[in-house]
């Protein structure tokens, strides 16, 4: 019994030390100089792509329904978050308001999922992957129609642009229709990060092994067996998914303290975005929590460092996708990294 | 009065009437049996009884309780658990976890202790294993409680489904088809299972079978469905010996 414990708890043990030694030395290397900015300012978005393919894990590979819409959830989270750290930028002190912030935009992205989640949910089929998507482009196109403004008597909302916001002397713009979110303070750094990322990797580990999980993975992998011994299917569903969706709001949170400009773009929240995170999953094993890090770590960076290589960039990448592809799942590979890995424990031992 | 009632059942799926006026008593510790040609229903009984399907007329009572047209996991709860002809098991997870899931709602604590891991899970979570254990000891299961549920061989996943239905502490058990796709040895060692979880939880069974041994050899009384109506009823040697019953599974 003890023996099967402490293997679970040391497969955890080992996601947590490699995220923190993957930490430290970025850190050492950059406070060293080793590290070209350029790199530097990629460290913080590697870490939300991580988070959200935490986050999008737990709802595929743990619950077993299909999301397209991650992205979105990210979107709401970035925007609500931004909302709230601009209107506050002046009267709060830094460090509370990041974490309000982090507050508001999790609970945003948690009520969006709970909202989807209660029609869809009830559906047997691939009903969420069709809707999730529909709301990701639903709410970056609307976000980009939106103009909300703030002065002395309160919130202006408007469709068409800023003047119609009809503001006081006073008033300033928070969100100028497709011109995004200007000003939001840059709070997020690679430390606040991945101490989310830690975080949120503590929350789905350990919600994994708790009675919550078993019932969780228990739907995904017999939904009407796990009914006929009394699971409420549609309770655990909704659980799951609005915590997925807030923790990939989480991931916004931290996108939109990173950036100076949030912009609801295809290119930060288009459907491809989330479509980018299932494949950091897929590759990363479903299922496969640690997988989902390294996976979405590697596969966010290796673009970007292949810059300089132009146009064949893109060759280079779908190569390395189709090159973990095969390492990862293939059975010949399989076996020949077991056999590898047994070499490594007899000698350990 | 009887653990399970059900008063002139009936379903119908468009213009076809599956089960027409299906009547049923179960007392308290018996092992019932459910037997009939392909296709006469007998799983649709039990996909009525389990809410399944929502039944057009009838009453289902349980324990003088009135379950009709409640929701699979609330006919859980009020005590019917089942196994499935067509093996369903969490195919994914290990044999323990299996059973866990059976003890599901008999252990509780906060979806936040679970995540935390706080004292109250750990303590509620030892509890579970224990019991678990003590589930898979009487299957003879053990031995086995890390195994993968896939990889168990067929005649010992039927057995995890039955462990795991016995979990979520049933009144009435429903098995069907338990020994479907077994050699006589598996067969032979479902019975005395099937005896052993009788004698030891005290538990009412009420069983579909084709294999006439079985059903000969355990049941105390049976119920034959063809076409969706009962044929008859009644004691297991009247019943077997009944030339209504030799015609509809023979034929004349």
């Amino acid at each position: 019994m003890k023996k099967g414990l402490s293997k679970t708890s040391l497969n955890q043990l080992i996601t947590y030390g490699i995220v923190i030694a993957a930490y430290i030395i970025l850190q050492a290397l950059r406070s060293a100089g080793m590290m070209t900015s350029h790199l530097a300012g990629l460290l913080v978005p590697m870490t939300y792509y991580a988070i959200a393919a935490v986050a999008l894990n737990f709802c595929v590979g743990i619950l077993g329904e299909l999301s397209l819409g991650h992205a979105g959830f990210m979107c709401v989270g970035a925007f609500s978050s931004a909302i709230f750290s601009n209107v506050f930028k002046e009267t709060l002190p830094g460090g509370l308001r990041f974490f309000l912030a982090f507050v508001i935009g999790i609970a945003v992205a948690a009520l969006f999922g709970f909202l989807i989640g209660i029609p869809v949910l009830r559906l047997k089929g691939d009903y969420l992957a069709i809707v999730t998507l529909a709301f990701g482009e639903i709410i970056k196109n609307v976000l980009n129609a939106v103009y909300l403004g703030k002065d002395s008597k309160g919130f202006h909302v408007s469709m068409t642009n800023s003047m119609a916001l009809g503001m006081e002397e006073d008033g300033k713009v928070i969100i100028n229709g497709a011109m995004g979110i200007n000003g939001t303070p840059r709070d997020a750094n690679f430390t606040i990060a991945v101490i989310v990322l830690l975080i949120v990797l503590f929350i789905v580990q350990n919600m994994i092994n708790s009675r919550d999980g078993r019932a969780i993975m228990a739907i995904r992998d017999n939904r009407i067996a796990a009914e006929s011994v009394g699971i409420n299917i549609t309770r655990y569903k909704m659980l799951a998914f609005t915590i997925s969706a807030a923790m990939a709001g989480a991931a916004g949170v931290l996108f939109s303290h990173n950036i100076s400009t949030l912009q609801s773009t295809s290119q930060y929240f288009g459907y491809n975005v989330s479509i980018l995170i299932l494949v950091y999953v897929v590759l990363g094993g479903i299922g496969s929590i640690r997988g989902s890090v390294i996976a979405a770590c590697i596969l966010y960076l290796l673009p970007e460092m292949l810059r300089s290589l132009n146009k064949y960039r893109m060759l280079i990448y779908a190569i390395v996708l189709i090159a973990m592809m095969i390492i990862n799942w293939a059975p010949a590979a399989r076996e020949m990294r077991e056999r590898f890995f047994a070499k490594f424990r007899k000698e350990a031992v | 009065m009887a653990l399970l009632e059900v008063r002139n059942l009936s379903i119908n799926f468009g213009g076809l009437r599956a089960v027409d006026e299906f009547n049923l008593d179960i007392e308290k510790g018996e092992l019932y049996g459910l037997i009939g040609p392909n296709g006469a229903g007998k799983t649709t009984v039990f996909n009525l009884l389990t809410g399944v399907y929502k039944p057009t007329e009838g009453i289902i009572t349980l324990d003088g309780k009135d379950i009709t047209g409640h929701r699979t996991e609330e006919i859980n709860k009020a005590g019917i658990a089942r196994t499935f002809q067509n093996i369903r098991l969490f195919r994914l997870q290990s044999v323990i976890d299996n059973v866990k899931i059976g003890l599901q709602n008999q252990y509780h604590y906060s979806t936040i202790s679970g995540i935390l891991h706080t004292p109250d899970y750990r303590k509620v979570e030892k509890e579970i294993d224990e019991r678990a254990m003590e589930l898979l000891k009487v299957f003879g299961m053990d031995g086995q409680r890390d195994y993968l549920s896939s990889n168990l061989p067929y005649g010992a996943q039927r057995k995890l489904e039955i462990a795991r239905a016995m979990a979520t502490n049933p009144k009435l058990l429903l098995l069907d088809e338990p020994a479907a796709g077994m050699n006589p040895n598996e067969t032979a060692e479902l019975m005395e299972t099937i005896q052993l979880i009788r004698d030891k939880f005290d538990m009412t069974i009420l069983l579909i079978e084709h294999d006439m041994k079985l059903v000969g050899g355990i049941c105390e009384k049976l119920t034959v469905l063809n076409f969706g109506r009962i044929l008859t009823q009644g004691d297991t040697k009247t019943v077997l010996s009944d030339p209504e019953v030799i015609k509809a599974y023979i034929g004349e």
